[in-house]
């Protein structure tokens, strides 16, 4: 029930299933279905859907400014009126670029309603183990729509959980009702590498197949992968702390309930520019930080700043 | 029921077709001729020297592993431009040209395509010579082109049907595209002398052609580059401001690591950036950015003067023993007696020799000699070494005396 395609990361993988969605998903021109990506996103999304041909491509509802949280009624209700067969992009975990994640609950309930309107999920999963620091914790969400009997694409990358960046290893994964389906659907995705790229490189592939199928390194690769999610959740709650120990108006919970290696701050663009004139941090306008930017010895510099930002800029 | 209900099975890729029946045949005498990969004396794949230098140079310095910008390895690009237009070019040295790193020569080839889909407005047809290799028509087709096509291969002759690729190029309409092989012709393996190559520069230029080369094998056909670069600067001398797309899968071996370039020459710098902007444009939403490896690899090659030398060897190495089982198959087929004329096996270049040869006798040596190749009678003289030679004559000899 399950096959997949090696791709030149996790743009790749977006891209090959994007040009066969396009070709193959609703009868064989989807030009005109329906693509939601969450509003925010990882522009490239965007991108990606429309160099592939499609030319209706909505947002959904996500992130929630004011209350620096899932918007989950939002997302539900685009859902209910999301024409019939429409396609879902979808973050596996840790959301780019807020870090917020549906809970289990909440995932359960945005499958139920993609179940009763056919829609199509569309995982982007660039962060597998790089979240939590556990690699099924991060899958939870793919998987339970499997075991819901979805069918669905899922793109994964390695760049991060592996640190493979530029050997663009990436696997556009496809869940389908039986083997016939999937074959077919394999055949065709084929016939598009065949057109983007003749076949992928080798090299990073090697590694994560030797690293995966190796039981010692295996493990020693989950160890790894830990090191780092745990790095970030020490930069999470080390931020966090200083903030409220300098008494940074405002609330600053978010920064340890959001996860992955991206915070929304919450600074606004004029608050952005004082960090990035005044202080020297470069970040996002939007307010999006790289957690993993942040080290023991900036963290009091960076906390500082901030808490500058928002005391002097409104 | 499935979304895939509807989704038809895809027709299997003929070449594979040819390698999975060898795969399964049990004679010992065994010839897979259908293989696009180069192969030693011995019929191993080869991988060359210089490149396990570089993997080793690569491999002390303990890099780390950041993702390459949009366009890829500067160090790359700029090397894989010298290459093709040659140092002395003054289009290099201007710096009116802008070139990208792509996924061997399919990725270098579709940037390219969907670069003209956005931004070539005068026309949508892209003229392939008849015939191309399998997969230009299918890239340039998901790139939203149209493919027309001249003439190029004269099978009475197996050689350049020189006057009908002229007529026909001549009617092409002002502002098309026509793309051509630069050297070692695939599938035929027939180039156009010199002297015809400057014909066709005129008559792409009185016709205001837009020309896409594919250079797939610089180095390997002739075993000098610049031979093998010849046409392309050549044409871009004559002011013709071609597009151009370079493998370094056969000549450096690096296949499976996807190294290859995409190039424009421009009016002038300026240009140059602006096309680059937007080629970085349509590379972001494929695949981010390139992989590293590979062209690191080439680069290393290209930059270090040692290793360039011992590259420029080894290429020549590999088009010398090509060349050779060319000329040990046409003297071991005089020798089994045949009358016809092969002189085209040794006229033609490159890895591909399109042999004349029938369906039906392609289908009789597979079937009696366990030889394969594809029903066109094309077969990857890289596959010939001077253990099978001899009976490859013997079995082409019986199929067609």
């Amino acid at each position: 029930q399950i096959g997949s395609v090696q791709s030149l990361g996790g743009t790749g993988a977006l891209r090959i299933g994007a040009e066969f969605l396009r070709r193959w998903y609703n009868g064989n021109n989807n030009t005109a279905t329906p693509v939601y990506i969450s509003a925010p996103s990882w522009e490239n999304h965007n991108s990606v859907f429309v160099d592939a041909g499609f030319k209706d491509i909505r947002t959904y509802h996500y992130w929630d400014a004011a209350k620096r949280g899932l918007d989950l009624q939002g997302l539900l209700d685009d859902m209910e009126k999301a024409p019939e067969f429409s396609i879902f992009i979808l973050h596996a975990c840790a959301h780019n670029p807020t870090g917020t994640d549906p809970t289990p609950d909440q995932w359960k309930q945005i499958a139920a309603v993609m179940k009763r309107r056919f829609l199509f999920p569309f995982f982007d999963s660039a962060y597998q183990g790089f979240a939590s620091g556990s690699l099924d914790k991060d899958a939870w969400a793919v998987r339970y729509f499997v075991s819901e009997g979805f069918e669905l694409f899922c793109a994964q990358s390695f760049s991060k959980n592996f640190g493979l960046y530029n050997e663009r290893v990436g696997n556009l994964t496809v869940v389908g009702k039986d083997a016939d389906n999937v074959q077919r659907v394999l055949s065709q995705m084929e016939k598009i590498v065949r057109t983007t790229w003749s076949n992928p490189p080798s090299q990073g592939a090697r590694i994560v197949a030797a690293t995966l199928s190796s039981p010692q390194l295996f493990a020693e690769w989950y160890d790894n992968v830990k090191t780092m999610a745990d790095r970030v959740l020490l930069m999470r709650s080390e931020l966090r702390s200083r903030l409220e120990s300098l008494g940074t108006p405002g609330t600053w919970n978010h920064i340890t309930e959001q996860i992955g290696m991206f915070s929304f701050t919450g600074l606004n663009p004029k608050q952005v520019e004082y960090m990035i004139k005044e202080k020297h941090i470069y970040l996002m306008a939007s307010g999006r930080i790289n957690m993993c930017g942040l080290t023991t010895k900036n963290l009091d510099y960076v906390a500082k700043s901030i808490h500058e930002a928002v005391t002097k800029i409104q | 029921s499935s979304w895939w209900s509807h989704v038809e099975m895809g027709p299997p890729d003929p070449i594979l077709g040819v390698t999975e029946a060898f795969k399964r045949d049990t004679n010992s005498k065994k010839m897979n001729l259908g293989v696009g990969a180069y192969r030693d004396d011995n019929g191993k794949p080869y991988v060359l020297n210089c490149v396990r230098k570089a993997e080793a140079m690569i491999a002390s310095k303990k890099m780390d592993k950041e993702y390459l910008p949009i366009g890829g390895l500067a160090d790359f690009t700029r090397a894989s431009a010298e290459l093709a237009l040659g140092e002395n070019s003054e289009a290099f040295k201007s710096g009116r040209y802008v070139t990208v790193q792509g996924i061997s020569g399919t990725g270098s080839l579709r940037i390219g395509a969907n670069f003209l889909q956005r931004f070539f407005k005068s026309s949508r047809d892209v003229y392939l010579p008849k015939p191309s290799w399998g997969n230009h028509t299918p890239i340039f087709r998901d790139a939203g082109m149209q493919l027309q096509a001249y003439r190029y291969y004269d099978p009475k002759t197996c050689s350049l049907d020189f006057s009908g690729a002229m007529d026909d190029i001549s009617k092409i309409p002002e502002k098309s595209i026509i793309l051509l092989h630069a050297c070692a012709h695939n599938p035929t393996g027939v180039d156009p002398r010199q002297e015809q190559w400057k014909e066709l520069a005129a008559l792409v230029k009185k016709r205001n052609l837009l020309v896409y080369f594919d250079m797939a094998y610089q180095g390997f056909a002739s075993g000098d580059i610049n031979r093998d670069a010849w046409a392309v600067r050549y044409f871009i001398e004559q002011g013709i401001n071609v597009v151009l797309s370079q493998s370094y899968a056969k000549n450096m071996g690096l296949y499976g690591e996807r190294a290859g370039a995409f190039t424009v020459i421009c009016s002038d710098a300026e240009e140059a950036k602006r096309v680059e902007s937007q080629l970085k444009i349509l590379i972001r939403p494929m695949y981010s950015n390139p992989p590293l490896n590979g062209a690191r690899i080439a680069s290393i090659i290209l930059n270090t003067p040692e290793l360039r030398k011992e590259w420029l060897v080894e290429v020549k190495g590999m088009a010398d023993r090509i060349i050779s089982m060319r000329t040990q198959l046409v003297s071991n087929l005089k020798k089994e007696g045949s009358s016809h004329n092969w002189q085209h096996i040794t006229d033609q270049i490159g890895m591909f020799c399109f042999t004349g040869l029938k369906p039906e006798q392609v289908e009789r040596l597979t079937k009696e000699f366990s030889i394969y190749m594809t029903k066109d009678g094309r077969i990857s003289v890289a596959g010939v070494t001077s253990g099978n030679v001899g009976y490859l004559a013997h079995a082409i000899h019986q199929v067609t005396k």
